[in-house]
C-alpha cells in the first residue's frame, strides 16, 4: 500500500467550494532515466488518478512522464452532499492505490 | 589466524592515522562567524522555499508520516512512552553507552531493532529507516540546535574538522573551500550553501526522494571526484559530528526541502 496523503476540510457549508489535496509517494519512473550501471531503468508511472463522492466522479486526470515523483493534485469542488470520498490512482501496471474520507456538508 | 593478522593490520592503519600530520590542527574551529550562520534555506529557490514552507506539499512529510506509523506498530512504544523525542533525538551523534562506539539517530535505531527487538536491522537508506529517522527530527522541527562537544566526543571532532579540511579527489577541494570560503558565490548556475544539515533527512529536487546527511556526503564525495565512503561509516560518522557542532545555532528543519 503506497503512502497517500489528504487534506479535507472537516466540515463545509453547504454550496461552499472546498479545496482538496492529495499526494502519493511514487517514484513516476519517466523511463528516461539510466541507473549507476548504465542501464535504462524502466517507465513506471501512475497513469490516471480519479476522485469519487459516492459513485460519482467528481474529478479525474490523466497522468504522464513529465508529472513529477510524489504528485501533488489539488482541487476544487462544490461541496453539496455528505458522502464518502475516495481517491484513486492507477499505475501503469494496473495496480491501484486508494484512500477513503469523509466529506461532511452541514 | 586470519583473524588476528586483521586485528593486527587494523591496529598498524590506525597507528599510522594517528601518526599522520593534521591539515586542520592550526586551523579555527570553526570558518564561518556564529554571526554569519545561515541554514542551506537561504540558498534555495523562492518556490522550493514555498514547498518547505507548506506542510502538506513538502513531499518530505510522506515519510515523516511513514515514520510515525512504523513507531507505532514495531514496537518502539514498548519502551519509549514519551512523546516529545526532540531533546534525545539532537544529541546524536554521540558515544553509544553500552557499546562506546560513535552512533548516529540511524545507528541507535538499528541497535534498537537488533538488542532490544531482536529485529533485523533497517538497511542505512530505506524507506523504513529514512521514516523512522525523520519522524524522530522533525519533532524538534523549528528549535534551534545545540550540540556540546563533550571530551569522549573531542577525538571524533577533530577528526571530523581533518575530513573537512582535507583536500580530496581529482579536482583536489576541500569541503572548506566551498563552504567556508566560497558560500554565497555561484558555482554553474548554484549557488554555493554553507554545507549546514540542520535539514537533513531531505528531500532533494535532484533526487527525487529523502535522503539522510551521508547519502549527501557521498554525493559530495562524487563532486569532486573522490572515494566515497560507505553510509553509516566512522569517517562520515565524525564528519557528522564535525557539521552538527559547526551548524550549532541554526534551526531544526526537517524535513527540508533542498536543490
Amino acid at each position: 500500500m503506497a503512502d497517500i496523503r489528504l487534506s479535507i476540510p472537516k466540515s463545509v457549508e453547504s454550496g461552499a467550494v472546498i479545496e482538496l489535496k492529495a499526494m502519493i509517494r511514487h517514484d513516476m519512473e519517466s523511463g528516461y532515466r539510466r541507473d549507476i550501471q548504465g542501464q535504462a531503468i524502466p517507465r513506471n508511472i501512475l497513469e490516471y488518478f480519479e476522485c469519487r463522492l459516492g459513485d460519482t466522479v467528481i474529478f479525474s486526470a490523466d497522468l504522464f512522464p513529465g508529472v513529477s515523483a510524489n504528485p501533488l493534485i489539488k482541487f476544487y469542488h462544490r461541496a453539496q452532499e455528505s458522502g464518502t470520498l475516495t481517491f484513486t490512482w492507477r499505475e501503469q501496471t494496473g495496480q491501484t492505490f486508494y484512500k477513503t474520507a469523509e466529506l461532511v456538508v452541514l | 589466524m586470519i583473524r588476528a593478522v586483521w586485528v593486527g593490520l587494523i591496529f598498524i592503519l590506525a597507528g599510522c592515522g594517528e601518526q599522520s600530520k593534521s591539515v586542520s590542527k592550526d586551523a579555527p574551529d570553526f570558518g564561518i562567524e556564529p554571526g554569519e550562520l545561515k541554514s542551506g534555506y537561504a540558498f534555495i529557490s523562492k518556490d522550493s522555499q514555498a514547498l518547505q514552507n507548506d506542510d502538506f506539499g513538502n513531499p518530505g512529510f510522506l515519510w515523516v508520516e511513514k515514520g510515525a506509523q512504523l513507531f507505532g506498530t514495531s514496537g518502539c512504544l514498548d519502551c519509549h512512552k514519551s512523546e516529545d523525542f526532540s531533546g534525545p533525538v539532537s544529541a546524536f551523534p554521540k558515544r553509544h553507552k553500552a557499546t562506546g562506539a560513535l552512533i548516529n539517530l540511524q545507528g541507535q535505531i538499528n541497535y534498537c531493532r537488533s538488542e532490544r527487538l531482536g529485529a533485523a536491522p533497517y538497511a542505512y537508506e530505506s524507506e523504513a529507516m529514512l521514516g523512522l529517522v525523520s519522524f524522530l527530527k522533525n519533532q524538534g522541527a523549528g528549535r534551534q540546535l545545540n550540540y556540546d562537544i563533550s571530551p569522549d566526543l573531542q577525538p571524533h571532532f577533530n577528526a571530523g574538522k581533518d575530513y573537512f579540511y582535507q583536500r580530496r579527489g581529482q579536482l583536489n577541494l576541500s569541503c572548506a573551500q566551498c563552504h567556508d570560503d566560497n558560500w554565497g558565490t555561484k558555482m554553474r548556475g548554484d549557488t554555493i550553501s554553507q554545507g549546514h544539515i540542520n535539514g537533513f533527512p531531505t528531500f532533494r529536487n535532484d533526487w527525487q526522494t529523502l535522503g539522510s546527511a551521508h547519502r549527501r556526503f557521498q554525493a559530495c564525495n562524487a563532486g569532486v571526484r573522490a572515494q566515497q565512503s560507505e553510509l553509516g561509516s566512522q569517517v562520515y560518522l565524525q564528519l557528522e559530528v564535525y557539521l552538527k557542532a559547526r551548524g550549532a545555532g541554526l534551526k531544526n528543519e526537517t524535513p527540508s526541502i533542498r536543490r
